[in-house]
């Protein structure tokens, strides 16, 4: 199967060892993968910040660099449902880019979705060994159903130990933009966060949304701890 | 009540710097988030009797006029007075206007949000009118010099009991105690002379029941039925969107309605009354009069918003929001708090004056998830950013901010470059710690936390080196 990889403006930037273990994982699970070479953003930044215009632009933008593919997998829930899902509200308005970005949409994935639930990947190349603790990422939980994927994978790696953590399920307190409009709020949330997760005694936080994992990562270092490490799953799947 | 809605950012950095309201709020989350999870299971059917519940509530706002004419005739047929109200003047000058051809000296008030949106105790008071709260919560919030709720069922939900004590010891002039049920015992004496000497009652409404003319109250303290069955004078003040078609949709709401709330299957006292008190009755009031208040509401029936009317006021949405539980409700600075505050008040107040509240959420949908009515909340919320955005109401640096963005976003060989140089640049700030702790470009981001540091190159950089290398 052809997988075109939206690599997400936030791993492109921040963590690009993401983008290369979404690679490893999906070539595992036998895909042959392609990245677009001139994707940039999703637009979700300026979507829920209002400005449809902005949107809308890069939203076609999208939708003609990927539709020629089979099936478009991005290392992000968030991403991954802002183009399934809101694209075809974004352009409700042009009933012709409409109907592309609604059959784009039935055809992308979130990596651990994708490799669960399409692929079927069977043997993951990673290896950890410690206790982890998951942070379900709001986006992917409540839009796409993402809950069972990721642990499903990560127990395909002997060695781990996957401590759950109190509300696990809650909001980090990242929101995207909310994060910088509402600094000090965003960062009360996530220090319940990082109370959760580390009341677990895990070695990791693991997740499958870079913007959450800066999040968290980020309050941690400020409350000064240095050692919990912060992975997105791809990472831990590939040990890179 | 007077916006502060305006207010918000500071607001809410006041609520993170109070230790009070955060122990407090600590606390409450366990009791509202668990207990309702507890209570949803009790129904095996809840995600089908939401869909009712949705259905019901529609069905009255896409033809709000008609039931409410219909719930004027019957309220009307059984005695009562129907009045309208544009807006929270008119709800003043009606409740005392009533009040002054009955004579009355003094009003007891079981909890009515409409009366907070109004004002209505400081009219009250203007006109001679002694008002007293008597809901538990809105009592305390009155005796602290009319301080405004920080939830609509849980009123003082963000107080310490230690700053209760001292508030009934202060105006009580009693021994401070700091005994839960003492000190309840010390606020029921002191309403229950109230209660007997008030002339007029005057509550909220959860539902007005269109087929009968009745008015369903949903209390834990019993206080509302003192205050609409003792006083000769009942005055019911609620929002145009109340009306619901039968008995028999009000079972439905009622399921719902406490285990979103509480999480309690049924609260201790729902009350329907109808009408006034017939010959030989022994109690309920001579008079009944029901304001109905639209107060903005009209104005969203027919609109995008539309869906936001079908709001039953159970707090769910609030209690598991993160923004409100490490806020409190006051920082909103208006009537409603929580998600559907930030929806109510720009649509009621006007959105240039609570330009925050559409964005005081992380858009993660825990709200939209357990609203028993189904509330796309989040989608709500972004709508009113993309209005504020469209009456160019945001920060001119925002807007260019988000302009320059999609401008960049849409030319790759230019994204490539600015983000090769941002990456750089990051770095450099982070120098080689692996951590920024501050961020000029983002302050807000660094205040409370770190921002992690880049690894040095991006993924389009280094893929199109690995290409090369074959």
């Amino acid at each position: 199967m052809k997988v075109a990889l939206f690599v997400t403006c936030l791993v492109d930037l921040m963590r690009p060892r993401i983008g290369f273990a979404a690679i490893e994982l999906l070539e595992a699970a036998g895909c042959e993968v392609v990245v677009p070479p001139s994707q940039t953003c999703c637009g979700q930044p300026a979507w829920n910040s209002g400005d449809r215009a902005a949107a809308a632009k890069l939203a076609k933008k999208v939708i003609a660099e990927f539709e020629a593919y089979e099936a478009i997998v991005a290392p992000s829930g968030s991403c991954a449902d802002h183009i399934r899902s809101e694209y075809p509200v974004i352009l409700a308005d042009e009933p012709e880019w409409q109907a592309r970005a609604v059959a784009l949409g039935s055809r992308v994935y979130e990596l651990t979705d994708f490799l669960v639930n399409v692929a079927k990947l069977e043997n993951v190349p990673g290896s950890f060994t410690g206790r982890i603790t998951y942070h379900d990422s709001c986006t992917g939980l409540r839009s796409l159903g993402i809950k069972a994927q990721p642990r499903a994978l990560l127990a395909k790696l002997p060695g781990v130990e996957l401590q759950e953590m109190n509300g696990a399920e809650e909001c980090c307190g990242f929101g995207g933009t909310f994060s910088v409009k509402f600094g000090e709020i965003s960062a009360a949330i996530a220090e319940r966060k990082c109370a959760n997760a580390c009341a677990t005694g895990a070695a990791a936080i693991v997740g499958g949304d870079l913007g959450c994992l800066l999040n968290i990562e980020g309050k941690l270092r400020r409350m000064g701890d240095e050692s919990t490490q912060v992975l997105h799953i791809a990472e831990v799947l590939t040990a890179k | 009540m007077e916006s502060r809605a305006h207010r918000f950012k500071q607001n809410a950095v006041d609520s993170l710097a109070n230790p009070v309201l955060q122990a407090s709020m600590k606390k409450a989350k366990g009791k509202f988030v668990d207990k309702r999870a507890i209570a949803i299971k009790e129904i095996d059917d809840f995600e089908a009797t939401r869909e009712a519940a949705k259905r019901i509530r529609n069905q009255v706002i896409e033809n709000l006029d008609l039931w409410l004419e219909k719930f004027e005739q019957t309220a009307t047929a059984r005695g009562a007075k129907v009045l309208w109200a544009k807006d929270g003047a008119e709800i003043c000058r009606l409740v005392v206007e009533i009040g002054k051809q009955h004579g009355v000296k003094k009003a007891v008030k079981s909890k009515s949000m409409l009366s907070e949106e109004a004002g209505l105790n400081l009219a009250l008071a203007a006109a001679g009118i002694q008002p007293v709260e008597t809901d538990l919560g809105e009592y305390i919030l009155q005796i602290n010099d009319n301080e405004p709720p920080s939830h609509i069922i849980a009123p003082v939900v963000h107080k310490s009991l230690d700053e209760v004590a001292d508030l009934f010891h202060k105006t009580h002039h009693t021994p401070r105690k700091t005994d839960i049920p003492q000190l309840t015992r010390e606020a029921r004496e002191v309403l229950r002379e109230h209660f007997l000497t008030a002339e007029m009652g005057i509550s909220g409404g959860n539902f007005l029941i269109a087929e009968t003319g009745s008015v369903a109250l949903v209390t834990n303290e019993g206080n509302g039925r003192m205050v609409t069955t003792l006083p000769r004078v009942h005055v019911v003040v609620t929002g145009i969107e109340k009306v619901i078609p039968t008995l028999e949709d009000l079972a439905t709401l009622m399921r719902l309605l406490p285990r979103s709330a509480t999480g309690q299957s049924i609260s201790n006292y729902v009350s329907v009354l109808t009408g006034t008190k017939a010959e030989g009755e022994s109690d309920g009031p001579e008079h009944l009069y029901f304001i109905l208040v639209d107060n903005g509401r009209a104005e969203v029936v027919g609109s995008e918003f539309q869906d936001m009317l079908r709001c039953i006021r159970c707090g769910a949405c609030m209690n598991h929001c993160p923004v409100y539980q490490t806020i409190g409700g006051q920082a909103y600075g208006w009537v409603y708090p929580g998600p559907m505050g930030s929806v109510l008040t720009p649509l009621y107040t006007g959105l240039e004056n609570a330009l925050d509240l559409p964005h005081a959420a992380t858009l993660c949908n825990q709200c939209g998830v357990v609203c028993p009515v189904k509330i796309p909340l989040p989608e709500l919320l972004r709508k009113l950013r993309e209005k504020q955005v469209e009456r160019h109401l945001r920060p001119w640096f925002e807007r260019l901010a988000f302009r320059l963005w999609a401008w960049v976003a849409s030319r790759p060989a230019l994204y490539g470059l600015g983000t090769r140089f941002a990456v750089r640049y990051l770095e450099w700030l982070a120098d080689g710690k692996g951590s920024i702790s501050r961020l000029g470009l983002a302050p807000e981001w660094t205040q409370g936390r770190n921002f992690p540091a880049p690894e040095g190159k991006t993924f389009r950089e280094l893929y199109a080196q690995r290409g090369r290398n074959g």
